[in-house]
């Protein structure tokens, strides 16, 4: 027989906004598993596919330059469409790992919110379906872009998987200006804001969270000022000068040249690479740990391990960040470090979403209790 | 109008925003550029502009930013004539930083740089104070 844990679930079960099928349930359950998804595929990205990407990408930009040097233009333009090939795949891995995330955080956002859109629950909850149809569809459509290409597409330039990403993208921006109306209806209305047991909990793991994912946001800002400033314009007449350098050095058939711009070309890459991650993982984290705090009274689990999991969350997305900095420096080391940092944050939010998912069971448990 | 209100309308609004100027690119610029760079190298690089990412990137981040803040608003313990005034400074700042970005698509003069600098200005400082004010409220 099962015992009732007197540690878990001290809060009162909030039946009626979190009720099965429930548009803020829908939300909460998707947007946290809409991140988890986007973490473990930018891992697995991460892993296998792009360091082979980038050594792809340089492999065949020297081949091009060489080929340049030898005069074998048929060459150079097949180096060329192969370094595109490979641009064009890392560039929607990226994209799919990003928008997954930021519509997990966006559905999440909303799941906060559902008190103050005034319209009925039915409206709510399809809005919110519409809203993960659409959050998934684009990131499945941009990866599959890659490999459907033009396919069949009644277009010149745009495949179905780009038509069908567009089209997620769409009802996404639909859902959201629907809620917008929502919100602003109770506005209009001069309501005023409904206590909400989201909002009240003071709980230490919720505070460590809020205040550490605020700290995280600030350091993020600090950090793109000072690369804004001190690197970006920098970085972009360098990706200029040195392409340039390498067209020059194969036309003068000068193999040094071409070798150091080589080296030099994938320094700036890397250098770029780094600090423009770094910045927006320490935001992406802060921004994550600030929602979660909100979401501490959702997680059903006892209080030592909630601060437990907050202090996971908030170590490795520190980790992450520092080390993607450290790695122009110290190599593999700092990357598996950062790796680590990566795989700390998804742990976790897997256990607030299982915490999650607990929550929900009680509260169907109750539900149907209340029901003979 | 209040903090809150300030926060949360004009985060969604910044997020639609963002999203239109994102669907717009993707439908009418960034295709045809992925298109491109399997046949041309380097066409594909003058299409391909990092920029236009960044402000549709930091127009919809920066707008969760807000939306989060004016969620909790509750915890960050200042007068609220203060509060008021860091919301607006937020909700400018967040206008404006993606915005000068994308004016440095159109020209490379100091204008759109000057913007860009005082939008993140703005954000970073009342990011500051909130972070101030959150402190109070946690200490009190």
């Amino acid at each position: 027989m099962a015992t009732p844990e007197p540690l878990i679930a001290s809060a009162p079960l909030d039946s009626e906004g979190f009720a099965r099928l429930s548009a803020r349930r829908l939300l909460t359950l998707a947007g946290i598993g809409m991140i988890l998804a986007g973490m473990i595929f930018g891992d697995i990205f991460a892993v296998f596919v792009l360091h082979q990407n980038a050594a792809h990408v340089g492999g065949s930009l020297a081949s091009a330059a060489q080929a340049a040097a030898d005069g074998d233009v048929a060459a150079v333009a097949s180096h060329f469409k192969n370094t595109g090939a490979f641009l064009e795949n890392r560039g929607t891995k990226v994209d799919t790992h990003v928008h997954l995330i930021a519509f997990g955080y966006l559905a999440l956002l909303l799941a906060l919110v559902q008190p103050w859109v005034k319209f009925a629950e039915a409206s709510r909850r399809r809005l919110a379906w519409l809203l993960v149809f659409g959050a998934v569809l684009l990131p499945v459509g941009v990866f599959l872009i890659h490999y459907v290409g033009l396919a069949h597409s009644p277009l010149r330039t745009i495949g179905w998987a780009s038509i069908f990403a567009d089209l997620g993208g769409l009802l996404v921006l639909v859902a959201t200006i629907g809620y917008l109306v929502g919100i602003g209806r109770h506005f209009l209305l001069r309501q005023a804001f409904q206590p909400d047991k989201l909002l009240r909990d003071r709980s230490t793991a919720a505070r460590w969270l809020l205040a550490g994912g605020l700290c995280l946001i600030l350091a993020g800002f600090v950090h793109g000022a000072y690369y804004a400033a001190s690197d970006l314009y920098r970085h972009e007449e360098a990706d200029y000068k040195i392409l340039s350098q390498m067209s020059s050095a194969a036309a003068a058939h000068n193999q040094a040249q071409i070798n150091q711009s080589m080296t030099d070309y994938g320094q700036l890459q890397g250098d770029k690479a780094v600090k423009i991650a770094a910045h927006a993982h320490i935001i992406e984290f802060g921004l994550l740990a600030m929602l979660l705090a909100f979401f501490q009274p959702y997680v059903q689990l006892s209080e030592i391990w909630k601060v437990r999991w907050a202090g996971v969350l908030l170590c490795g997305s520190v980790l992450l960040p520092v080390c993607v900095l450290l790695e122009m420096r110290y190599g593999l080391l700092a990357g598996g470090i950062a790796d680590i940092g990566g795989l700390l944050v998804i742990v976790a939010l897997l256990a607030m979403w299982i915490g999650t998912l607990r929550y929900t069971g009680s509260v169907d448990a109750m539900t149907s209790g209340a029901q003979p | 109008m209040s903090a809150r209100q300030i926060l949360l309308l004009g985060g969604i609004s910044l997020a639609i925003l963002g999203m239109s100027y994102g669907l717009w690119y993707a439908v009418f610029a960034e295709h045809q550029a992925l298109d491109g760079i399997g046949h041309s190298l380097s066409s594909g690089f003058q299409a391909a502009d990092d920029r236009q990412v960044d402000v549709h990137g930091h127009w919809i981040g920066l707008a969760m930013l807000l939306i989060v803040l004016a969620i909790g608003f509750d915890h960050v313990g200042l007068p609220e004539k203060i509060k008021l005034q860091l919301a607006w400074a937020l909700f400018l700042g967040s206008a404006l930083f993606p915005l000068g970005v994308l004016m440095q698509t159109w020209s490379h003069g100091p204008l759109p740089r000057a913007v860009a600098v005082l939008g993140s200005g703005l954000v970073t400082v009342a990011l500051a104070g909130m972070v101030l004010g959150l402190m109070r409220r946690q200490n009190a």
